[in-house]
């Protein structure tokens, strides 16, 4: 009864104090943000009072013993909802800021409505709502699964993923009501930067534990990449984090950085936030799945060491290509080129890995959608790891930078590799998760990767033709040596692809709506009658921890 | 360890010997291909870098054997083309505007710089057609023969120089058209009246009472500055009303909130931003998009309106003086 008192407690306190901070704001955005915190607080209190046992605590047993001889699931199955959740949401933001620039009228002469606003929410919303959700769940599932071991602090392990979910929703509500640090994917402000961190090593502690706690004599590959971003990650977030806030009771701060440095700390944490986030992370996540769902072993031990070690080296260092021709001296320039494009290998060891593993499976391409879905997600991965390092060289970047080249190149990494690997994780743990036989159906899975593979392709292409277009009509020179072209007639000129990457768009967020689908079928425990394709067999009784017996 | 290890049936590798949560690792090794080129990119870096500056050090960088750059190639290519335009541009500033027309190859090479400049610092207000993007947008088009402020070669480069309405400098050009209905000099039914009586005489409505009497107010408070004609006067920018061309539209709406309110239309003055030469290719592009006049237009211009003002006749000989003490006129007046 006392923990109860206690906790109940604790809530309230948080709740008086957030309310304390909402009441002396000095900006408006502010005060909302702490009313969010207090409404988060109130909630935990409400839970924690209308859900505590309040019988076995009667009987005077304080903790009710857990099961140990299965995996630590729930925060897993969280995030995969709040993973389809969040999707969703950045998807259809995706879609409706690409049809702002089509048509500018969307901005709907709203403030709250702005390409401006909007934009950072979709960013985020896909990269750290979508993508670090599933981070969040695959490496919970996969680190208990190759430890054989369940996590370490389970109660970390939860407030991992609710104080994700809060950081979430500060972010893009901050974006809404104009509450920006001005950076580029670390958009949050001062004290949500400190609120992420806190979680951040929360998450790092439940990682690190449950593999000091493993069974296995080995840690295996995907726990080095899930590893390495994570703790990068924290770095990265760290350093480029650095303000000094105005007041202690407002949402403006200024960067620890300026001129030159300041663009410099932000692009070593915008490349990286791409190397760690989405490249090291979701190469976790390729390394259990892939092998699992193909039921073959990985292709190469040695090139996973190999390129493990030399893409994290290698990445660190590749952020100044994102400030070619700029203020940014010259020696920084070349060293982000030639460690940008020295980096093309290492990636593409990822993808060999990937793909190779499906030697002696090759069949399953043909009979397996999920299977599909990896392999179109290694292609983009590949793809987009070789036109990286191609963008990165001056010569190119001085027509690409700039342009939606850049969009485009972004788009077939993330939509491709991130989202397509993501999609097949998930599908791969909705049925294990919530115990059911098989997905409510693989045929959908189908018609998701041929909507999104074609939604991809359309995008990409058209955002190829728009930015090469875009750049070369910037320096298209006539017969006498003057420019040729004014910014207005680039921008109508673009207006067709602008067109055709919005349909592209729609048909990604039509595939994830049948997914969506699919899902929640699966979840209500529903099968469709359906011609059957090739399914992978779940080993439910090797799906366990290894318990250790005690001594006789 | 190693008591696990086998051969893979379906490749014929041998496995590591590991296994978690049924995955196991073959033992291929890397790929040849791969660690080749690995070691290409490694080698090319290292020669990149020798070459080019790389290496920081405590206060400079290694600035690489080829001697190059960024600043110092585009300092490169930049005065390779200065060197190329810079005949172009001492013939065109240092021939008299009036007597360009003499040398159409001058102009020619004047027009594409000018279209040139025109995409980068017009095309905002004017529009990439130089047609004011629209009818009634407030800008005005540079296609047709009608000017506010004149429209030979002198007149226009005066106007990209100087601005127009621009408070902070002596010879801008500048007008004020008064706010009569916001500034109660006229009732709203005298304006109903004023509105009538310009759209009779610009062709857009028939004869009617309301015009007749609009005709009586135009002479008293319009004619000072738009002429007993209503066809306009330069030396004010004081606009022809007598035909259907119009900055702000010639619907009753428009109008009547032009005679309530006034407008001030402002154009930026280039003279302090842009080289004189560059100002010149604008000038000769806009002259020639269609609408430019003959030189001499100007001087009669002026004669005649330096009669019509005894204010702005004080020792101005030449139309460009007259031009500018016209100007400070004006905004003396608003002033006062």
């Amino acid at each position: 009864m006392n923990t109860l008192v206690w906790k109940a407690g604790g809530w309230l306190v948080l709740a008086a104090l957030a309310f304390m901070a909402m009441a002396l704001a000095a900006d408006g955005g502010f005060a909302v943000h702490m009313g969010i915190i207090m409404a988060a607080c109130l909630i935990g209190l409400w839970v924690t009072v209308s859900k505590a046992d309040y019988g076995a605590i009667a009987r005077g047993i304080i903790n009710t013993p857990v099961d140990q001889g299965v995996y630590d699931d729930d925060p897993i199955r969280w995030s995969v909802i709040a993973t389809l959740f969040w999707g969703m949401a950045g998807f259809a933001a995706g879609l409706y800021i690409a049809l702002q620039l089509a048509f500018p009228a969307l901005n709907l002469g709203s403030e709250y409505t702005t390409f401006g606003r909007l934009r950072p929410l979709h960013t985020s919303a896909v990269i750290f709502a979508f993508g670090g959700n599933a981070l969040i769940a695959t490496s919970f599932y996969v680190v208990q699964r190759t430890c054989r071991a369940r996590l370490a602090f389970p109660g970390l392990a939860r407030f991992v993923f609710w104080g994700y979910q809060l950081f979430i929703v500060l972010a893009a509500t901050g974006y809404l009501l104009g509450i920006t640090a001005g950076k580029e994917y670390a958009e949050p402000e001062w004290y949500v930067d400190i609120w992420l961190t806190i979680v951040w090593v929360s998450y790092a502690a439940v990682f690190i534990g449950t593999i000091a706690k493993r069974s296995e004599p080995h840690i295996y590959v995907a726990n080095w990449f899930f590893l390495a971003f994570i703790l990068t990650v924290a770095m990265l977030h760290l350093v480029n984090g650095l303000a000094m806030p105005v007041s202690l009771l407002g949402a403006k701060s200024y960067s620890a950085f300026s001129g030159v440095q300041d663009a410099l700390t932000q692009w070593w944490y915008g490349h990286n936030a791409v190397g760690f986030f989405l490249t090291a992370g979701f190469l976790g996540m390729m390394y259990y799945f892939v092998p699992k769902q193909a039921e073959r072993p990985v292709y190469s031990y040695r090139l996973s060491i190999i390129h493990f070690w030399s893409l994290i080296f290698l990445y660190i260092w590749a952020g100044p290509h994102h400030l070619h021709y700029t203020a940014l001296p010259d020696w920084a320039q070349t060293l982000g080129m030639v460690f940008s494009i020295v980096l093309w290998m290492p990636s593409w060891g990822g993808m060999i890995n990937g793909l190779m593993t499906l030697n002696g499976a090759w069949e399953k391409i043909r009979t397996d959608p999920i299977i599909r879905m990896m392999v179109i997600a290694l292609a983009f991965y590949g793809m987009s790891t070789f036109e990286g390092p191609m963008m990165s060289i001056k010569a190119v970047n001085s027509l690409s930078h700039y342009t939606d080249w850049t969009i485009g190149h972004v788009h077939s990494g993330a939509l491709g590799w991130n989202g397509m690997i993501t999609f097949a994780c998930l599908y791969y743990l909705v049925p294990r998760l919530w115990g059911r036989q098989r997905l409510y159906s693989l045929r959908m899975v189908n018609w998701h990767f041929w909507l999104a593979t074609f939604g991809i392709v359309l995008y990409a292409a058209a955002m190829w033709v728009a930015g090469i277009m875009q750049g070369l009509m910037w320096r298209e020179y006539g017969a006498d040596g003057y420019l040729v072209n004014s910014f207005t007639e680039v921008v109508t000129a673009m207006f067709p692809m602008y067109l055709i990457r919005a349909l592209g768009g729609l048909m990604y967020l039509a595939g994830a709506i049948i997914m969506v689908y699919n899902v929640w079928m699966t979840i209500a425990g529903k099968q469709r009658d359906e011609k059957s394709m090739t399914e992978t067999p779940h080993n439910v009784d090797a799906d366990k921890p290894i318990v250790a017996q005690p001594a006789e | 360890m190693a008591e696990n290890k086998y051969i893979d049936e379906p490749t014929g590798t041998e496995t590591v010997g590991h296994e978690w949560d049924g995955i196991e690792e073959l033992d291929t090794p890397m790929p040849r291909w791969w660690l080749w080129t690995l070691y290409a990119t490694i080698i090319w870096g290292i020669v990149y870098v020798i070459l080019y500056p790389a290496w920081p050090l405590v206060n400079s960088a290694t600035e690489g054997v080829l001697g190059w750059s960024s600043r110092g190639d585009f300092a490169q290519e930049m005065e390779a083309r200065e060197k190329e335009l810079k005949p172009i541009r001492q013939a065109l500033v240092s021939t008299d505007i009036n007597k360009l027309s003499g040398s159409p190859e001058l102009m020619q090479t004047a027009i594409e710089g000018g279209r040139s400049a025109f995409k980068v610092h017009c095309v905002q207000c004017h529009g990439t057609g130089a047609d004011g993007i629209r009818p009634g947008s407030g800008y005005p088009n540079l296609n047709d023969d009608e000017w506010l402020w004149g429209g030979d070669l002198e007149a226009i480069e005066y106007t990209l120089i100087h601005g127009i309405r621009n408070p902070d400098h002596e010879d801008t050009r500048f007008s004020q058209m008064p706010a009569f209905g916001r500034d109660g000099i006229l009732t709203s039914a005298e304006i109903s009246d004023l509105v009538s009586y310009v759209r009779n005489i610009s062709g857009k409505e028939k004869q009617s009472a309301s015009a007749q009497r609009g005709a009586a107010l135009f002479q008293t408070n319009c004619a000072l500055c738009h002429g007993a004609d209503g066809k306009g006067d330069r030396m004010q920018g004081a606009p022809n009303l007598t035909d259907a061309i119009s900055l702000y539209g010639l619907d009753r709406e428009s109008l009547t909130y032009t005679l309530t309110n006034s407008r001030y239309g402002v154009m930026p003055r280039w003279g302090h931003r842009l080289d004189p030469a560059t100002i010149r290719m604008l000038t000769v592009y806009v002259h020639s998009l269609g609408g430019g006049e003959a030189s001499p237009a100007l001087e009669e211009v002026a004669q005649e309106t330096l009669e019509d003002i005894p204010a702005g006749s004080d020792g101005a000989d030449t139309a460009d003086d007259a031009a500018a003490g016209g100007g400070g006129e004006g905004r003396e007046d608003v002033q006062s």
